[in-house]
């Protein structure tokens, strides 16, 4: 018995490398000291109400960016690793197949548990504040997403220490993803936690689509909104229409590898081909659905600190939806060396060049709403200022790409890495970045430290441009991606020690932004302004922050930019507009349902995993039951008294209204 | 008196710049830039071209960030215009949408152009007779087959100056992608298929080849050397393989399809037909990457 329960664990858990004992160490101290300080401080109910079950978009997007940070660390310690293996030739500081796991979880987790997350918990945070509304369209299914998140993101990380983790790149080509080549559970970790979590963010595009298009103030018409919920509109009809594609596809790679099917097999009848295809069909459409928002969120951070209208605000709306379309026409780009013929490589060589003409556009457009504006330089600014350049060469290095002929010396090479990591790192990274700090007085009521925040910028930068410029050169120099190690003899080491160099620079820049948060909670100096940057849209005209229900009264918009305007009215000697009467509150009520929901699903997953049907059905059985409990609970919303507003207006403005 | 000493600064940062990456070494190791033969050739002005194309815009769009970011930064004392409602003009606005159309354009028939001038399975103009090599990915190792002169390598491959090459490329692995950065661009092989791919060296040298997708555990040791010399040491070298290398046999193929890297080898003769045997084998049910014509072939032999 003993021996068996030996053999089982020896399987069971990932073993032999003593950084992943430190890992399970780690991971046991901070639960335990989770779970003892909770009960020490009686915190298990607060945090139940508060946190676990809430409906309220501000919390489930600050638990989004929060998962986010942690995926960031995760995911950044996983590129450091690869970085030191790199640093010089020979160099026998990660296994092969340690080092293949590190570059695939390193791919999955950036994009899907980093990326993601970050985008949604800005969405949720500031969308609903934009746009007027008290929260999103469907409360209810906006906790169930994020639960669903975070599901498949511990379940996916979970692989690191049970079972192993997945090897076959983050889009995990078959046939070498497919049972055959690759027996374990790790590629079933990657398809399941996937998979749960791409539920949630199908559900998260549905929720803002109609967020956006239904709740908006009165008087708000689309063309009067502002450009972040544009941005957040056209990433998330890039979401509705891309990640079916993505359920499917690994819904079909798992029945290749669990019931021996054979729609990307070799043998009987499969193409690998036609995983690539679908795959790609999600893959490019999804890196534009996590750059979209951070143009939106450079939009209004420009505006802001130039103190100036937007410029060509119609053009940016085109721009961001012609880019959402054309997203969809471009995936066949990378794999322009398989094969497929002259014809089919120049449509879409073609279809890809055309984005750079809208994006460029929203360049030019950023440019000229800093012409003639009185430009100030704080973190927000500076991070904008950090990707405008970046984004340019970067988008200069995609043109180059697309050209299909030369794409044939690009492919697979260190020139195709240094160029989507620029992208994503100068584009969605910076973007992100530069979101949080400028909502982040909005958030939690008090600005970040400036003076860390400037170090920890610089340090991104100067990293970022040391670690991915000799990138390029050492594409051209003819290194492929995913090279555990290389020798002497092809001359790369120089290029590669100075990209961990900066890889380091990024680090160390990471710990100066953690630093920045733990400063700035010490030495809190509240933001009484709810204004801080003297903002243009509505999110600005509440206090910091945010009461549960958003706005008391819900605001009447007459344009574009309407806080400002009204700043502007009340500078010229007219008064505030008188209160309208407030009224009780319709709102959602909290809901156990959601994480007891993705706990199944969480069952489920690791059931099918391991092929432990004992513990899937039972998942699946939890899943539906919760459906139904909730299918049947009409105790699900309830009306905020008008005296209790009152109240809590007159506490947080120091006024009665 | 501020814009020669910001002038003076950059001359002496790209001279730096410049010396730094030609005291390394790495102009000449940037090898996609020192191409060897014609496709590849081709493949770098283009690269160069498309480069030059792009920096039209950005160039000066660099440049007019950086103007417009320092003029109209907030100080006191600034005399520079300030129009916080300025936010729409016609005239520039087709401008910027229209350069990038102009440039794009001018990119995409250039791209078009070449697309089809360089598609891999277009032979080379030549007057010389295209040699065959038949490339097969296996785990972590290349097999070359050289069926008009008998021979099969491992890991090596050498070929006459000034001579087409097709090559003929599938896998028995993972799929990978078979890559002579200085000969020309790179094409995956799948198992299954036979996919066509041709190059040429203009001149005698070593160069080196590399799987550029990523296949498994000992993926990164698939590199191989290239050598190109003259058709005279060619032929001795194929008569030098014939007379000393052992044969590949069946089960020798078998043993080398097993997962693991391999040195460099070398084989006097290949049992036939086993090029068409590794790509048809998978294609049970359809033709895959086949054309009618070569199935009716395989039939034929068998």
């Amino acid at each position: 018995m003993w021996e068996r329960v030996k053999t089982f664990a020896s399987e069971f858990f990932v073993t032999g490398d003593p950084m992943i004992y430190g890992a399970d160490v780690s991971i046991v101290i901070t639960m335990i000291g989770i779970v003892f300080g909770l009960t020490y401080f009686k915190k298990w109910g607060w945090l139940w109400r508060e946190w676990l079950t809430t409906v309220d978009h501000k919390k489930i997007g600050i638990m989004y960016i929060l998962a986010a940070f942690i995926m960031l660390f995760r995911g950044g310690v996983d590129a450091l690793l690869m970085r030191a293996q790199l640093a010089a030739p020979e160099m026998n500081l990660l296994a092969p197949d340690h080092y293949n796991q590190i570059f695939t979880t390193h791919g999955v987790i950036m994009i899907l548990f980093m990326a993601m997350p970050f985008m949604f918990g800005l969405f949720n945070v500031m969308v609903p504040l934009q746009i007027g509304a008290r929260d999103v369209a469907y409360p209810f299914l906006n906790a169930l997403s994020f639960w669903l998140f975070f599901s498949g993101a511990m379940l996916f990380n979970l692989s690191f220490v049970i079972g192993g983790s997945p090897d076959a790149g983050w889009l995990a080509y078959p046939p070498y993803s497919g049972i055959m080549h690759n027996p374990g559970v790790g590629q079933d970790f990657y398809i399941w936690g996937i998979q749960i979590s791409g539920i949630g963010s199908l559900m998260t595009g549905i929720n803002f689509i109609v967020t956006i298009l239904k709740m908006r103030a009165p008087g708000m018409k689309l063309m009067k909104m502002p450009m972040f919920p544009w941005s957040v509109l056209s990433s998330c009809i890039a979401i509705i229409f891309s990640f079916p594609i993505l359920t499917a596809t690994l819904a079909l790679l798992f029945l290749d590898r669990y019931a021996g099917a054979h729609f990307f097999t070799l043998d009987g009848g499969g193409n690998p081909m036609m995983y690539i295809n679908l795959i790609w069909m999600w893959g490019h459409p999804e890196v534009y659905i996590i750059v979209l928002p951070a143009f939106g969120i450079f939009s209004e951070i420009v505006s802001t600190f130039a103190k100036k209208k937007l410029f060509g605000y119609k053009s940016m709306v085109y721009a961001m939806m012609i880019i959402s379309i054309l997203s969809f026409l471009v995936w066949a780009h990378h794999f322009f060396t398989m094969g497929s013929g002259a014809d089919v490589n120049a449509f879409f060589a073609l279809t890809t060049m055309l984005i750079a003409i809208p994006t460029g556009v929203k360049v030019f457009n950023w440019l000229f709403t800093m012409f003639r504006g009185k430009i100030t330089f704080e973190t927000p600014m500076l991070w904008t200022m950090g990707f405008i350049p970046c984004f340019i060469v970067g988008g200069l290095t995609g043109v180059l790409l697309s050209v299909a002929p030369a794409d044939f010396q690009f492919h697979n090479s260190y020139f195709l890495v240094a160029h989507f990591h620029q992208v994503i790192i100068g584009g969605v990274v910076f973007g992100y970045f530069a979101g949080l700090y400028y909502w982040w007085p909005k958030l939690f009521g008090f600005k970040l430290n400036e003076r860390i925040g400037k170090w920890a910028f610089w340090f991104w930068n100067i990293g970022f441009y040391l670690c991915f410029m000799p990138q390029y050169a050492l594409g051209l120099m003819g290194m492929t991606r995913r090279v555990v190690t290389y020798g002497w003899d092809k001359g790369w080491w120089e290029m590669n020690l100075v990209s961990t160099i900066g890889a380091g620079l990024m680090g160390i820049a990471f710990l100066f932004q953690v630093w920045q948060i733990v400063y700035s909670v010490k030495h809190l100096q509240k933001d009484e302004t709810g204004d801080p940057w003297n903002g243009r849209t509505l999110e600005w005209s509440i206090p910091s922050p945010a009461p549960v229900y958003n706005f008391a009264t819900l605001p009447h918009v007459t344009s574009q930019d309407e806080w400002w305007e009204e700043k502007q009215r009340r500078l010229q000697g007219h008064s505030a507009p008188a209160p309208a009467k407030i009224e009780p509150i319709h709102m959602p009520k909290n809901s156990g349902i959601p994480i007891v929901m993705s706990m199944f699903w969480f069952f489920t997953g690791f059931g099918f995993i391991f092929d432990w049907l004992w513990l899937a059905i039972p998942g699946l059985v939890g899943v539906a039951a919760c459906m139904l409990v909730h299918s049947f609970n009409y105790d699900t919303d309830y009306y905020i008294p008008v005296e209790e507003i009152k109240r809590t207006e007159s506490a947080i403005r120091g006024v009665t209204s | 008196m501020k814009l020669p000493k910001a002038r003076r600064w950059f001359a002496s940062l790209t001279m730096l710049l410049i010396l730094l990456l030609t005291a390394t070494g790495c102009t000449e190791k940037m090898i996609v830039l020192n191409p060897k033969g014609p496709i590849a050739e081709q493949q770098r002005d283009l690269m160069l071209t498309s480069l030059l194309l792009t920096c039209i815009v950005i160039v000066p769009v660099l440049i007019l960030f950086a103007i417009i970011v320092w003029r109209y930064r907030d100080r006191k004392g600034r005399t520079s215009k300030y129009t916080p409602n300025w936010e729409h003009s016609t005239k520039l606005e087709v401008i910027w949408w229209g350069i990038p159309i102009i440039i794009i354009t001018i990119l995409a028939v250039i791209t078009v152009k070449y697309t089809y001038a360089l598609e891999p399975s277009k032979p080379l103009a030549s007057e010389e007779k295209p040699l065959t090599i038949q490339v097969t990915s296996l785990d972590w190792k290349w097999l070359f087959q050289y069926p008009e002169q008998g021979i099969a390598t491992i890991n090596y491959i050498q070929i006459p100056e000034d001579v087409p090459i097709r090559f003929e490329i599938t896998a028995d692995s993972p799929m990978n992608s078979f890559w002579i950065p200085q000969l020309g661009g790179q094409m995956y092989a799948m198992s299954g298929m036979a996919m066509t791919l041709h190059l040429q060296a203009d001149e005698q040298g070593d160069f080196w080849g590399s799987g550029a997708n990523f296949t498994g555990k000992d993926f990164a040791k698939m590199y191989f050397d290239v050598k190109s010399t003259s058709k005279e040491a060619f032929n001795t070298w194929v008569n030098d393989v014939k007379a000393s290398s052992p044969a590949l046999t069946l089960d020798g193929y078998k043993k080398l399809v097993e997962p693991a890297a391999s040195d460099v080898r070398t084989f006097s003769a290949f049992p036939e037909g086993l090029f068409e045997m590794t790509v048809t084998k998978y294609a049970s049910s359809h033709n895959h990457g086949l054309s009618w014509k070569d199935i009716q072939k395989i039939d034929k032999q068998e």
